[in-house]
């Protein structure tokens, strides 16, 4: 899978002074559930809308399989948009908003009516055909908006934040049958959301981006476990993150000296003796312990815990490292921990797998 | 609550009775004196008869309502061929120029429409404006025939008319989602395909709400005919006019009167049925 079907290179795009996107790269294979997050006016859109040719990048160039695209206008780009107020034409009843870039390429009424049906019935709306924008609810406007684009068959299909006006329930159905939707057509998808959960749930890459650059792109794994940077770590989940000072740096180790403590991390990474860096854990990989569960301490954080939050399934602390920041653990019910049961104030050992740690250059 | 009820009552009075002193009232007497009987001492007397209405429907008069029609149709046409577009630019022009645009539009407005069509008269007259700049470029050599004609009939009518096409077509158009014109393009609709399939659907009630105010004026602003079309174009406006003022028979004036209002509101059949059937709120 080496042929991208879409490629952007060295893209620049200013609006006035604003720089909206600034010597961007990616590519993205045929096939693939692509999504870009971040935060809101980094970008996403104005990428998005290079790519439909609704905006002019002031430099760089476009490919759609290998083909420079950058001066087409979006009537002759393979690709389609589904847009987030999904502007549906409000005077067409639905197979007619669904028919219509079939009607505008010229294809005969036979073969409109055919696919514009065995595309309604994809996304399960052939009883509505009939009907007017105005008369369905936002998840059926939605799949109008992904039906009237899919049925053009694109080699692309671009969504700007598709799901972001549904409510909880219909969004976690709706990107399941996005997801199905994908997979079943085999269409390369390039999805942007705000909801890091929805990107990584669904994607089979996941690009973040910030300030209109990519700042890393990989599976939702490798982002989530790997984060490049101390803005990915903090975009995607919650992130405990420790200054530290690094007191030597092998090939297959690194000793940090934290919180007071001086502990070795398995890291192929080689940073520089005395170099300052970020020490990243997540919650959910941090283990404390009361006083009396533990013995050796050697390489445990000692903490305060400030807060209890009870969440059901889990447990949720505030702790105060002793001279150091507050951080969050998540601590799981389950057969090794029955017990989690921690009281405001209690003196506690944080701890975490060697390994489980993300060790990141100090950033200013 | 009592106080709302109060104005209430007072704001609904007043639109009432302004609605009756101005338009009711008028209407009504328009409609008495049409079936009354001309007089030389009261202007008008008893006995009842339709004789007016006789008379103007065959007294050669339904040659002019026709030509009217067609004066008016014509440049309604053309203040909608003109308007659109202009409309249409001003809704994509930057929040910098559009109130300038708009301004542009309405200044002449701002002079009497009396003094603007003596503006015209100027402009067209054989030794008036576009003639002498026409013959200093060379294009021509003698005067052209301008005034006096249907041509200069309908460019005052479009002159003054082609604001109220303009106007409810902005209003209609700026509130059109650009997202909308975005989506066909991406769906491959050419700059045709766009408007026929997006834009125009949309502007309809713009549209109708234009041609309204644009085609009924242009069958009555009697001032333009006669400043700009001389004796020879005689439109519906003028014919009332003249029972009126200078034949000084009021009931065939009020009969022809009465006859263009029954055409306009055949007219207005189609823009009622265009509108959105009102549900009643239960109070
Ligand atoms: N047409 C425009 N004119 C001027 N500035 C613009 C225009 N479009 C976007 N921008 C600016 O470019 C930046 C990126 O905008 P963009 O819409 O791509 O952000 P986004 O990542 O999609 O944000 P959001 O998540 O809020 O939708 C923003 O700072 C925005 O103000
Ligand atoms: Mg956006």
């Amino acid at each position: 899978m080496h042929n991208p079907i879409i490629e952007l290179k060295n893209i620049t795009k200013a609006f006035g002074q604003h720089i909206a996107l600034q010597e961007l790269n990616l590519a993205v294979n045929n096939g693939e559930f692509l999504t870009i997050l971040g935060p809101s006016g980094c970008g996403k859109t104005t990428l998005l809308r290079l790519m439909g040719g609704f905006e002019q990048p002031d430099s760089g160039h476009i490919f759609i399989d290998g083909y420079d695209i950058t001066n087409l206008p979006p009537e002759e780009r393979l690709v389609n948009t589904v847009f987030q107020s999904y502007a549906l034409f409000p005077h067409m009843t639905i197979f007619n908003n669904v028919a219509f870039g079939l009607k505008c390429n010229g294809i005969d009424k036979n073969e409109i009516k055919e696919r514009v049906e065995e595309t309604l019935k994809i996304v399960s709306l052939e009883k509505y055909s009939e009907r007017k924008p105005n008369e369905l609810s936002g998840g059926q406007k939605q799949r109008v908006a992904i039906a009237r684009a899919i049925v053009n068959r694109p080699r692309v299909l671009l969504l700007d934040e598709p799901l972001s006006a549904l409510d909880y329930k219909l969004r976690k159905k709706m990107q399941i049958e996005l997801k199905q939707l994908q997979r079943r057509l085999g269409l390369t998808f390039i999805f942007i959301t705000h909801d890091q959960e929805e990107a990584l749930s669904m994607s089979d890459r996941v690009v973040i981006m910030n300030d209109g650059k990519i700042l890393q792109s990989g599976t939702p794994r490798d982002i989530y476990e790997e984060p490049n940077s101390l803005f990915a770590a903090e975009f995607i989940g919650e992130a405990n993150v420790f200054d530290a000072i690094v007191t030597e740096s092998t090939k297959q180790n690194t000793t940090l000296k934290v919180q007071n403590k001086t502990i070795t991390f398995p890291e192929p990474k080689q940073f520089k003796a005395g170099e300052k860096v970020h020490l990243i854990v997540r919650p959910e990989d941090l283990r404390v312990w009361t006083e009396k569960e533990v013995k050796n301490t050697d390489d445990m954080l000692p903490g305060q815990v400030e807060q209890v939050i009870y969440k059901g399934s889990t447990v949720d602390l505030i702790v105060r490292l002793i001279d150091g920041p507050l951080i969050s653990a998540t601590e799981f019910f389950d057969e090794d921990d029955e017990d989690l049961f921690y009281e405001n104030g209690e003196k506690v050992w944080i701890h975490w797998l060697p390994g489980w740690e993300v060790i990141l250059p100090y950033e200013g | 609550m009592r106080a709302s009820q109060r104005f209430k009552f007072i704001s609904l009075s007043i639109t009432w009775a302004w609605f009756g002193i101005f338009v009711l009232a008028p209407i009504v007497l328009i409609g008495i004196t049409s079936i009354l009987t001309q007089n030389e001492i009261s202007i008008v007397s008893t006995p009842l008869t339709i004789q007016s209405f006789y008379d103007t429907l065959t007294g050669g008069y339904a040659p002019i309502f026709l030509y009217s029609l067609l004066i008016a149709a014509t440049t309604t046409l053309l203040c909608l061929l003109i308007g659109y577009p202009f409309a249409f630019i001003i809704t994509r022009a930057s929040n910098r120029f559009r109130p300038l645009m708009l301004m542009l539009l309405m200044i002449p407005f701002w002079v009497s429409s009396l003094i603007r069509a003596y503006a015209m008269v100027i402009m067209l007259k054989a030794q008036g404006l576009i003639n002498i700049a026409l013959i200093y470029l060379g294009i021509i050599y003698k005067p052209l025939h301008l005034l006096y004609t249907d041509f200069a009939v309908m460019s005052g009518l479009l002159y003054n008319l082609l604001p109220f096409m303009v106007l409810p077509l902005y209003a209609n158009l700026a509130k059109l989602d650009h997202t909308l014109i975005e989506a066909a393009q991406d769906l491959g609709a050419t700059r045709w395909q766009t408007f026929k399939g997006v834009i125009l659907p949309h502007s309809i009630p713009g549209i109708i709400s234009g041609v309204i105010l644009v085609f009924l004026p242009a069958m009555t602003l009697f001032y333009i005919p006669e400043f700009l079309g001389g004796a020879k174009t005689l439109l519906i406006g003028n014919l009332i006019q003249h029972e009126f003022l200078v034949i000084g028979n009021w009931p065939k004036g009020a009969a022809a009167s009465v006859i263009l209002m029954l055409i306009t509101l055949l007219l207005l059949i189609p823009y009622w049925k265009s509108q959105p059937k009102p549900t009643r709120a239960k109070s």
